[in-house]
């Protein structure tokens, strides 16, 4: 070919392979990335679920409690020796076993808690008193794992008289896997088998109430405020580059604040949802500033214009018309914060809401915990059914976390408007 | 007190306007000399009318360090329609911005000078923008209806303002808004429709009827049928004409045709400097500026 004939065309043709080669190259490596980082996420769902999935189901023992009158004599029912009347039944069922060591053996079958099952029976409805009942009774944790397959059947924990009484009970059809309703009902346990979420979950929620109460008003107002109204000078901009510095703050540095003005200085109790919910604040901010700003600054300029030119005053035409057009990108900002928050832990260990607490918490002033703690102090605990309740614990965290970012997606189409 | 301000700028008093205002024919500077920071250009013409609706005396706008509008004086009158014509950048949507205080939006920029309506100058400390905007209402280049309902759209500003006392009143102005602005015909079926489903042309005379409704005196229009076709330009166009009646309308644009179509005073701006001011037919036939003369045969611009 006639180097100095070239046409356009054909210099063009030339390059063109080269082109599209980069083109290619980088579709391949997006593909790429997208794949491997779909892997990573299906490998996390499915080593938590398939450890955590167990826990929705419990071992439970049926048990016939004779709630004999006699141990009811005394006044007080609540004081009642109710651990008795669990031995009793299951004494009654294996009379064959007579030694004391053999005994103690046989009762660690049963959950501590069952006696408390029984408790809470009795104080319901006293009729129950002098009446023979079957009942469902959660069984010790060790057997719960063993029934599921996580320890050895000879040679664990069990002794070999306690794995046959087991296999006693399950064909007797005494022993069942049995949905798990204490684990969504009940606060944290010693006991794996009397551990719950219930407790954790109402302190999240009481933390992410105060949260949400506090930061998403604020936010909004220091965001049209920054945005809208105040001047653009050496202060405005330090106060903004500062904003957008704590937005990047390690959260730990949030909880010693917190530990520092909320607990020592403004005295508020320690592990309070409420003093949670201020440390969360304080973190979630800067996210919904950010967010708002952004959001409000998207707002076209011919909508501000076409408000200020019938005579809107400036905050009618940010409240008429800024606000609601901007209104899908703050609540998708807020909600990306309050998931975040959520799943915060770190300054949580600061202010105390890390403690051992059994109580649900039933107001913004009760020692709590939240959820992402309860998780970490779970998969410090060193019993086998541990293991299943953190990976539980953590599905239902996934499950808020999805649910809550699936809302933001919805919130912004329902309110995401075209001009 | 009218007296007064219409003595003070009274056309032959006001030093500028004597003495260069109204040169006949001749030029009087140069186009080298206009370039930015030189000295303004005398306006020649007759920027000054009897019983004018706006006084405008040596405007000067600066945005941070440019000086965008150069004293500019100018006198727009009651009922007719004055069309701002000059090539992009020269000052002219500036200078209807200035009318009401929409600059006031823009940071950096600074007005001077006095800009009386009612013989109030628009410009003083004690002059609250919403109800001049209520007075003065305006048009935008590009249609931007709320996005919201037509009806919503055109009740907004009575709205705000409180000018319905109850529902029949609202509907009573958001129709005849709607009348006035040439489009209750094509919308009055589906009122609760969103603005933004009309078409181009649709919009902008949804836009008209959203300022009139609030019953401005006067009306800024800045480039309204720059993004229309024409057809939707031609009854634009034919709306102006007769809003004329109860309306001042001051209009910018860049088309020549138009400005010759629908006013009766033309402007011409260039580089900051309003270059010439006359009724439209004279600026058109027979321009004395060199500058305007080079304009509207096409030279530039």
């Amino acid at each position: 070919m006639d180097t100095t004939q070239l046409k356009t065309i054909d210099i063009v043709k030339q390059g063109l392979e080269r082109r599209y080669r980069a083109e290619r190259r980088f579709r391949r490596m997006g593909l790429a990335a997208i794949l491997i980082s779909l892997a990573f996420l299906s490998f996390l769902f499915i080593t938590i679920a398939s450890k955590g999935y167990s826990a929705f189901v419990q071992t439970r023992i049926q048990l016939d409690i004779h709630f004999d009158p006699q141990i009811f004599t005394e006044g007080d029912i609540g004081a009642a020796d109710y651990p008795r009347l669990v031995k009793a039944s299951m004494a009654a069922m294996f009379p064959t076993v007579t030694g004391r060591t053999e005994k103690r053996q046989l009762y660690a079958l049963i959950s501590s808690g069952a006696a408390f099952q029984l408790r809470r029976m009795v104080l319901e409805d006293r009729a129950l008193i002098g009446t023979r009942q079957s009942v469902w009774l959660p069984a010790d944790d060790d057997v719960d794992m063993l029934v599921k397959g996580h320890l050895e059947w000879d040679g664990g924990r069990l002794t070999p008289a306690q794995v046959k009484w087991i296999e006693h009970l399950a064909t007797q059809g005494q022993l069942e896997k049995k949905f798990n309703t204490t684990f969504f009902t009940a606060g944290d346990s010693r006991e794996p088998e009397l551990a719950g979420i219930w407790g954790a979950v109402s302190g999240s929620f009481f933390t992410l109430i105060v949260t949400l109460l506090l930061s998403f008003p604020i936010g909004v107002a220091t965001a049209i405020y920054m945005q809208e109204f105040a001047p653009r000078n050496r202060w405005t901009d330090l106060i903004e580059v500062n904003i957008n510095n704590l937005a990047a703050v390690p959260s730990i540095v949030f909880g010693l604040l917190g530990l520092a003005v909320f607990l020592n200085a403004f005295g508020l109790p320690r592990s309070a949802p409420l003093v949670g919910g201020l440390v969360l604040s304080l973190m979630t901010l800067p996210t919904i500033i950010i967010a708002s700003r952004a959001a409000l600054q998207a707002v076209p300029p011919s909508i501000r214009d076409a408000a200020l030119s019938v005579g809107a005053s400036k905050m009618q035409m940010i409240v008429h018309h800024v606000l609601p057009l901007a209104l899908p990108g703050i609540l998708t900002g807020t909600i990306i914060g309050m998931a975040r928050a959520l799943g915060e832990t770190a300054p949580l260990l600061m202010i105390g809401m890390v403690a051992f607490i059994v109580d649900i918490p039933s107001g913004f002033l009760d020692p709590a915990t939240a959820l992402p703690v309860q998780i970490f102090l779970w998969a410090d605990s060193p019993e086998r059914a541990f293991v299943e309740l953190t990976s539980a614990a953590t599905l239902a965290l996934l499950v808020f976390l999805i649910v809550m970012n699936g809302l933001a997606v919805l919130l912004r189409k329902k309110f995401e408007r075209r001009w | 007190m009218k007296l007064a301000f219409q003595h003070k700028y009274s056309a032959p008093k006001d030093s500028k306007g004597d003495s260069l205002g109204r040169v006949d024919g001749k030029p009087a500077k140069t186009q080298e000399g206009m370039a930015p920071g030189q000295s303004p250009a005398p306006t020649v013409g007759t920027p000054y009318v009897d019983n004018p609706r706006v006084i405008c005396r040596n405007v000067n706008v600066h945005y941070n360090e440019k000086h965008a509008l150069r004293e500019v004086s100018l006198d727009i009158a009651n009922h007719q329609v004055i069309a701002m014509i000059g090539p992009s950048g020269c000052g002219k949507s500036t200078f209807i911005r200035c009318l009401n205080r929409m600059n006031d939006t823009i940071e950096g920029c600074r007005v001077t000078g006095d800009i009386l309506l009612d013989d109030q100058n628009i410009y003083a400390k004690q002059v609250d923008v919403v109800p001049l905007r209520a007075q003065v209402g305006m048009v935008f280049q590009k249609p931007n209806p709320f996005p919201k309902s037509i009806y919503d759209n055109v009740a907004y500003g009575p709205k705000i303002h409180g000018l319905a006392g109850n529902r029949a009143e609202l509907d009573e102005i958001v129709e005849t808004s709607l009348q006035k602005a040439g489009l209750w015909a094509e919308v009055k079926d589906r009122l609760t429709h969103s603005g933004t489903s009309l078409s181009g042309g649709q919009q902008q005379r949804l836009c008209i009827a959203r300022t009139i409704a609030v019953g401005p005196e006067v009306i800024l229009m800045d480039e309204p049928c720059s993004a229309l076709d024409p057809i939707a330009t031609g009854k634009i166009e034919e709306l102006i004409d007769e809003l004329r009646r109860q309306y001042t309308i001051v209009i910018v644009t860049h088309s020549m045709q138009q400005a010759a179509r629908v006013s009766q005073r033309t402007a011409y701006f260039h580089l900051g400097d309003l270059i010439e001011v006359g009724k439209t037919e004279q600026i058109f036939t027979t321009p004395r500026h060199r500058l305007t003369q080079d304009y509207i045969t096409g030279r530039f611009g």
